[in-house]
This record gives C-alpha cells, sequence and structure tokens, in this order.
C-alpha cells in the first residue's frame, strides 16, 4: 500500500544498528531501497512511503540532526540522545517511544586497583581524569558526584583501554556487567539503560502529523525486542593484568592505531625489526606486548592520540598528520611534535562543496558568503582544522557540523561545505561534490612530547627508537 | 544577513549606563565610608574553584559557560565567572589572608546560562565580603550597609527577609534522610524551592509539632525565633544552637530599627551559606541577597577563617529606578564651533579653558544640526575673537576673551 504523506525526512542509523532497523522496517512494509551494510548510498526511498525522505547516518549524528531541524524524525540509540541533552538541555528533541532492540548500558568503569579510591568522591586535591565517547554524560556525572577536580577525554573508541596509567575512570558501552569484569575492569556506576529510540524534533512533533509512521514504526517493533531473539551474548573473555597505577618513570608508552592503519604499521616495525606480538589482534586485545624491554604498548585511536602524547599518557604514538593538525589547532601551545614523516597512509585534506554551488575556489565561496542570508553550515571530523579554515578564509557567519565519519553524505541538504580528508578523490565525485582547496597533505607520522627531557633515561630510550624507525623508513625511501 | 545581539545578553544604552553608574558610585561610597576596599577578580576562572564541594550546587554547575582553554589540552576547564563571592574568596586565600580581617566589595558580571534565553545570562551585581569575621555583629552589620545603600538609590519598600543556612541544614539532618538525601533537598531550597521543605513534616510524625510551626509559620520580631527556641529544644536540641545564633542577629537588627521577616523555608541562595541568609525584596522582585559561609575558605584550603558577604543585583536595579538618572548632568553644556580651518587651534584652547572651569564643552563636528545646548561659542579671527549665543535669551554676545565667556555664563 502507498501511503501519500507531505515531505517529511527521517534519518536512519548505520552502523550498530543498521540490521535491526532494517528489519523492523522490512517488517513494517517500507520497502526500502538500499538500506542495508552493504550500500554505499546515503539517499534511500520508501515504496510505502513515496514522498518520505530517508537518510543514513551514523548514529551519533541523529540525534544533532534532527535537534536542529533537518529532520523531522530518527532513530538511533538513547546514549548518543542522552549524551546531546546532558550538554544541550534545550535542544528540540522529543523521545517518542524505545523500540526494544540493541539494548545495552552505559558504565562508569575503573580497574579494581583504583576503583574503591574512585568510588567515594575524592579530595579536593585529587585530578580525576575520565575517558569517554560521551564527554557531556562523564561531565554530568562528575558533577552529581561532586569531584572537586576533573578532566574529560573525549576519545574517538576503546575508552576501557585507558584506566589505570593514562586514565581513573571510563564511561563505556557493555551489554552486561560480565562484559566489564571480561576485559579486566570493574563497574563502579551504571549511568544509563539505552537501547533503540525513535525521536522527532519537537517543532515537527508539535506542528507536523507524523502518525502514520511512527505508528508504522511502533506496531511493529515488539518482535525485535532483545530478549525474545538473542540473550546478550556473555562478554568476550580478553584477560588482561593491570598495570601499576602509577608506570614507572622509565618506561616509554608507546601508542599504535587500530583500524586500516595497523597493516602498514606492522610492516614499518617489520623493517625496523621490532615485533609487537598479538597487533593486529583478532581478539581486540589493546595491550599487545612489544619485544623492547621498557616499552610498553596500547591500541587506541589515532584520532584520540595527540592529546595523550600532549598530557604525557603516552610518549610516542603513530597517528595522521591530519590528527595532529586538528590537535594543534585546537591547542596551539601544545608540546606535541611531529618527529618522524611515516610515508604510508597518505591523504589530502580537502574543502569539498556540492557540484550545483557556483564556486570554484575558496575565494569564489567567501563571495558566496558575503551575500547569504543563513549562515555557512561546515560539517568535518576535523571540527578545529575546519574552525580555522572558516576563520582564515573570512567565511562571515558559519557554524561547525561536527561529523562522525561519512561527511560526504551531509553535502548538500545538511551542509553546504565540508572539511574532508580524501585518497583518491573518487568517493567524492561519485557523490555529485567538488573539491575546492587542499588544505594540506597527511601521511602517518610518529609523535612525541617536546618535553621529555634528552638525557634521561627515558630521553634516551625514546631516541633510540625514533631513530630506529627512522631508519626504517628511510631504508623504504 | 543582520547582525544580531548573542541571545540572553542585553545593551545598556548612554541613558542606562548613566543609571548603571548611579548605582555603582553609590554602592562604592556606601562601601568606602563603612571602611571596605575595592577589588577586581579575572572574569576566566578554572572550573575547579566553583566544582569544590560545597561551592556551588550540581543544577548552578550544570548552567556555567565552561570550556577548554587554548591551553587546555590536560582536559581541565575554565568557566566565565558564575559567582561573585568564590573568587574574591580564592583572592583572599591567593594574597590577603595573612592581613586578617578583610573589608572587600566589588562590581563584577557573573555568567550563568539561563535557557529560555528571555532573561538576562550575564548578571552584574555589586557585592561585599567580610572575610575573618564570624559575629551576630558582623552579619547584623552587614544588612545595615545593604540596606543603606538601597536607601540612598531612593528605593521605597526594601523588605528584609531572613533564614538561616545551619538551621535548615541541621533540621535535614534531624530528618533521618540518607545523607545524600539531606544534599539534595538542602540544593532544592537552595535554588529557590521552598515548598520541598514543607513537603517533608510526615517522615517523622513525632517532631510535626516542631516542624510546622518552624517550617510554615513566618516570624516579624526575635520573639518568634524565642518560641521556637523553646519548642525546640526539648525534641531537637541540635537546632538550639543555631537558634541562638539568629536570635543574636535578629536581636540586633531589632535594636538598630529594622523591619523583617522570618521565613525559615525560603532559603534561596549558595550552597557554601552555613549561618544566616538574608534577602532584600521590593515587591516581589528580589534585588539582593548574602549570607554567612563559614565553611568556604577552610573547603578552599584557607584554613579556619569564617566569613559572611552580600550581592545586590545590578540589572533589577536598574528596572526599579526611576529615569530621573537618566538625563546628562546638571553642569551647564556649551558647544564649540570654529568659525574656519584656520581658528580650529583656538577652538580647542578655548574648549579645554571651559572644561578645566567645569563646563561640559562639545567641539562642533560639522554635523549639521546642532545639539539642543542652551550655550554655543563661535571661535572667529583674532579681531573679534568669540560670539557666545544663549538660546534661552535669544541673545549674541561679542566677548574678547575666554574669561569673559565664563564670566557671562556664570552670571547669567
Amino acid at each position: 500500500m502507498v501511503i501519500k504523506i507531505s515531505n517529511l525526512k527521517i534519518a536512519l542509523p548505520k552502523g550498530r544498528l543498521l540490521d535491526k532497523t532494517s528489519t523492523l522496517l522490512r517488517e513494517a512494509g517500507w520497502e526500502l531501497d538500499g538500506y542495508d551494510s552493504k550500500s554505499r548510498f546515503y539517499h534511500i526511498k520508501s515504496g510505502k512511503f513515496p514522498r518520505l525522505g530517508a537518510k543514513v547516518f551514523h548514529e551519533k549524528d541523529i540525534p544533532i540532526q534532527v535537534a536542529v531541524g533537518n529532520y523531522d524524525l530518527g532513530i538511533c540509540g538513547l546514549d548518543w540522545i542522552e549524551e546531546l541533552l546532558a550538554g544541550y538541555p534545550s535542544s528540540a528533541l522529543v523521545k517518542i517511544s524505545a523500540l526494544g532492540y540493541a539494548g545495552g548500558s552505559l558504565y562508569m568503569v575503573a580497574c579494581p586497583e583504583t576503583a574503591s579510591a574512585t568510588q567515594a568522591t575524592p579530595g579536593p586535591d585529587r585530578l580525576v581524569s575520565i575517558v569517554s565517547e560521551y564527554p557531556n554524560l562523564s561531565e554530568s556525572f562528575a558533577l552529581q558526584r561532586r569531584f572537586s577536580r576533573f578532566s574529560v577525554f573525549p576519545v574517538w573508541g576503546g575508552a576501557e583501554v585507558y584506566p589505570p596509567e593514562n586514565a581513573d575512570l571510563a564511561l563505556v558501552r557493555a551489554a552486561s556487567e560480565a562484559e566489564i569484569y571480561g576485559y579486566g575492569m570493574v563497574p563502579v556506576s551504571k549511568v544509563l539503560e539505552y537501547g533503540a529510540f525513535l525521536i522527532a524534533n519537537r517543532h515537527s512533533w508539535e506542528s507536523k502529523n507524523l502518525g502514520k509512521i511512527v505508528s508504522s514504526i511502533c506496531d511493529h517493533c515488539a518482535g525485535l525486542s532483545d530478549k525474545e531473539n538473542d540473550a546478550s551474548p556473555a562478554g568476550e573473555k580478553i584477560t588482561v593484568s593491570c598495570l601499576p597505577a602509577s608506570p614507572a618513570e622509565n618506561i616509554v608508552r608507546l601508542a599504535l592505531p587500530d583500524g586500516h592503519q595497523q597493516q602498514p604499521v606492522v610492516e614499518l616495525l617489520g623493517r625496523a625489526g621490532i615485533s609487537v606480538a598479538d597487533y593486529p589482534s583478532a581478539s581486540g586485545n589493546r595491550r599487545p606486548l612489544i619485544d623492547i624491554d621498557g616499552v610498553a604498548v596500547k591500541v587506541i585511536r589515532p584520532q584520540d592520540m595527540p592529546v595523550q602524547v600532549a598530557n604525557g599518557n603516552f610518549d610516542i604514538a603513530i597517528t595522521g598528520r591530519d590528527w595532529l593538525t586538528e590537535h594543534l589547532n585546537q591547542f596551539p601551545s601544545s608540546p606535541v611534535r611531529e618527529l618522524i614523516d611515516l610515508g604510508f597512509g597518505r591523504v589530502r585534506i580537502v574543502a569539498v562543496v556540492s557540484q550545483a554551488m557556483p564556486a570554484d575556489d575558496t575565494a569564489g565561496l567567501r563571495r558566496l558568503c558575503a551575500e547569504r542570508e543563513t549562515p555557512l553550515r561546515v560539517a568535518s571530523e576535523y571540527v578545529n582544522v575546519a574552525d580555522k579554515f572558516a576563520r582564515d578564509n573570512h567565511l562571515g557567519h558559519y557554524r561547525i557540523v561536527p561529523t562522525w565519519g561519512a561527511t560526504e553524505a551531509f553535502l548538500p541538504e545538511d551542509a553546504d561545505l565540508l572539511i574532508e580528508n580524501t585518497q583518491t578523490g573518487q568517493t567524492i565525485a561519485e557523490h555529485n561534490l567538488k573539491i575546492i582547496e587542499t588544505l594540506f597533505e597527511s601521511t602517518a607520522c610518529l609523535i612525541g612530547n617536546a618535553g621529555i627531557k634528552p638525557g634521561t633515561r627515558k630521553g634516551k630510550k625514546v631516541a633510540s627508537i625514533v631513530a630506529t624507525l627512522q631508519k626504517a623508513v628511510v631504508d623504504i625511501n | 544577513m543582520r547582525i544580531q545581539r548573542c541571545k540572553g545578553t542585553r545593551d545598556l544604552s548612554p541613558d542606562e549606563m548613566n543609571r548603571f553608574r548611579h548605582i555603582e558610585e553609590t554602592f562604592r561610597d556606601s562601601c568606602l565610608g563603612w571602611g571596605f576596599r575595592e577589588v577586581r577578580t579575572p572574569t576566566i576562572e578554572y572550573l575547579h574553584l566553583f566544582t569544590s564541594a560545597g561551592t556551588l550546587t550540581p543544577s548552578m554547575l550544570g548552567k556555567v559557560y565552561s570550556f577548554l582553554d587554548w591551553d587546555g589540552w590536560s582536559g581541565e576547564r575554565v568557566v566565565l565567572r558564575p559567582d561573585g563571592t568564590i573568587p574574591i574568596a580564592r583572592m583572599y586565600i591567593d594574597s590577603l589572608a595573612e592581613k586578617g580581617l578583610a573589608r572587600l566589595f566589588y562590581v563584577a558580571n557573573t555568567f550563568i546560562f539561563e535557557e529560555t534565553g528571555k532573561k538576562t545570562r550575564e548578571r552584574w551585581q555589586c557585592g561585599t565580603e567580610l572575610i575573618g569575621l564570624g559575629s551576630p555583629l558582623a552579619d547584623a552589620h552587614l544588612v545595615l550597609l545593604a540596606l543603606e545603600t538601597l536607601q540612598k538609590l531612593g528605593l521605597g519598600g526594601v523588605r528584609l527577609r531572613l533564614s538561616h543556612a545551619g538551621l535548615i541544614k541541621e533540621l535535614l539532618a534531624s530528618l533521618d534522610l540518607s545523607s545524600e538525601e539531606q544534599s539534595r533537598v538542602f540544593d532544592q531550597v537552595l535554588d529557590g524551592n521552598s515548598q520541598v521543605l514543607t513537603g517533608m513534616e510526615s517522615k517523622r510524625p513525632e517532631l510535626e509539632n516542631i516542624l510546622l510551626p518552624l517550617l510554615n509559620l513566618k516570624g516579624r520580631s526575635s520573639g518568634f525565633l524565642k518560641n521556637l527556641r523553646a519548642l525546640s529544644s526539648p525534641g531537637l536540641p541540635g537546632l538550639v544552637p543555631y537558634l541562638d545564633d539568629f536570635i543574636k542577629i535578629v536581636d540586633i537588627l531589632e535594636d538598630l530599627g529594622c523591619k523583617y521577616q522570618v521565613d525559615i523555608a525560603s532559603g534561596a541562595g549558595f550552597e557554601y551559606y552555613t549561618g544566616v541568609i538574608f534577602q532584600f525584596y521590593v515587591g516581589k522582585e528580589k534585588i539582593g541577597g548574602g549570607g554567612r559561609y563559614d565553611d568556604l575558605i577552610p573547603a578552599m584550603g584557607g584554613g579556619d577563617v569564617p566569613a559572611s558577604g552580600f550581592a545586590l543585583y545590578v540589572d533589577r536595579l536598574l528596572g526599579l529606578l526611576g529615569t530621573e538618572f537618566d538625563s546628562l548632568s546638571q553642569v551647564p553644556r556649551i558647544m564649540v564651533r570654529a568659525e574656519s580651518d584656520d581658528v580650529i587651534k583656538a577652538a580647542f584652547t578655548a574648549a579645554g579653558r571651559l572644561r578645566r572651569a567645569g563646563y561640559v564643552a562639545e567641539l562642533d563636528l560639522g554635523a549639521g544640526k546642532s545639539a539642543d545646548l542652551r550655550w554655543t561659542l563661535l571661535v572667529r579671527n583674532a579681531d573679534r575673537p568669540f560670539l557666545l549665543t544663549d538660546k534661552v535669551k535669544s541673545a549674541e554676545i561679542e566677548v574678547p576673551t575666554v574669561e569673559e565667556v565664563l564670566k557671562t555664563i556664570r552670571e547669567s
């Protein structure tokens, strides 16, 4: 049955919610064309609601997109909704209904050795550090617990690997407490239970008839409940031994990247004669062993490395120049330096607009901005690079829209300008977009902290690792 | 594109600034006269100054303007000052503690997010802190200083409402609540929700005959507190020391002829309050408040130093003050005009001479229609130097020297 509704828009999740959301909407008879994990397209059509515009986003972007009014409805996890509301309580969001699937909890976790110390309210001189993908919820937690001094490190992932050496607490997702014990942590507090949720923009909810869509979703979600379909899987057992909370002065802490840079990193280390056991790890081990005495390795997101090196949580790290630049744009006086250009993972960081935009370069864009009535929406994973670009180029009244990947989907409806990385430019061309400027080139690089004293034992050890890697890089070029 | 003022902020026009300065000057005059000295602290402070236990409630901390500074890679945030007192306490600990007693005052803006954007998010206050002394006389003396300032501002119908934070805390402690619940209720009272206390009565029915009058009745004399004291001492002896402190303050105020209302459930204020809480109202509008905060400086690591203070809310006072302060000062204003470019220097010299004599001399910058001033001085060449026009008398007077000009104006 084809149902006529006037132009409504819904934001649908990719990632962990995609399969079940896709099943739900198939059972609801939406006849969505191309909403599956293989699809590379972001705009999808519904056979049942031909005038409904659906677009696929990273789950984390959905509450923001609905709150700002780009979408009338959205489906995403309650965790991201509460994260937005913790930071921006007056967001124009209406929570309509829990959909009963993809449930889990957010736990504040700590290492067993330090858990008891952080459970009580710490004393006035104690700086408590919290890492999380949920910085706003972490800050609310710290305020509610009346921590007198705390710092929150937003991370892109892998928060559970930071305590105890690199943070006191981590706010993480888990299906159960068993999962937390599974990776060697203990839960300090359950902060939130979440699951897939249907949300609406407040203005849309008050003024438009969303009833047919909402009931079509809510009528079909009962069968998807986690309890009936799949018991929450037992947490995968990864045994890790927690290192002492204050690592020995002389241990060099090295951060290696997760994700797609792992293979070239392994090759580089191999050429340098360094071997790291269980990296990349099939079981998700983030503490592989390296065959150099006095060096401890953790595997974290490249995005999170510069700020960790700045704080002395790590001494050296392999990341990308894009993320180093992002960090230095946010904190110009940071002590983090590029030590070696490793040469691989080459991308360009580019400014991208829709083909339809009558601007071929940044000067043209600036002229357009001067005439615009509405602010220029700049979407980027690199919030501070994007902000500096807009500032330096006098793009007038602009707004930065932070994104979590797949940024090209934002143009042209939900953003006007992207600051993106690209290898070949192919994806950009496929989406009918054009590059108007290359900001800089990025390759993988070794970064370090300028504050490490060269004469100390640690400084010497860092210098020797740098020299070894330098030689391996020179050898290949 | 329209350029807009930021949501939740306000501009002050020249007229409003006149009123603003009048409030500020009146407040400064009072404070200086009572031996207080002015200080100023930075607009930006570390967030942890305000998160330290017992300084601001979590609900207030959820509304502060905090951000990572350009060197904030450690993740510690800075804030736009959300409160006037805590920075003064920090400054006292930093650099004034060795002098002992400090009588300080300040005029400062504070920043708290207000959701609707209809009320201002930047608020100005005139504040006074008396650090290093913990006595009923010190508290009463602050109330009198505040009342004197408000009276000098010509505000009629100022009402004083008194409560006592120590009394409320002790009361909550007696109700068998968990310590978490106690601080939650206390925070709600301080955030202005007086209903929460009056709803608590039933938890310990045997105390109802004490709690009901304590929380529901309002009194206008120290006799009221003495009655409460008589009522409490058998069932809730813990309240007695706080009632005694309260009674002493009220006795002094009464002796000095202050009118007040005791309303224990209306404790709105800051979590760091430990003793008397006083609030000033005109009609339904709260125009200021203060209280004793003996635990603040100890909690900040500054040692066992008692303190109390108050603040008057400039934004509210601006709305209450009449427009009589809007007009410019009563000093005569003179428009000075150079007849030609050759005599510009002479015009500046003449204007300077007029200003030194205490007049306002505006230079005619050729903007066309001259302002509506009584006097205009036309500066010409050396032969016939000055022509003074008096609009009131419709007279034009040839004057040879500036001294003569001054004399003419003075004598008119």
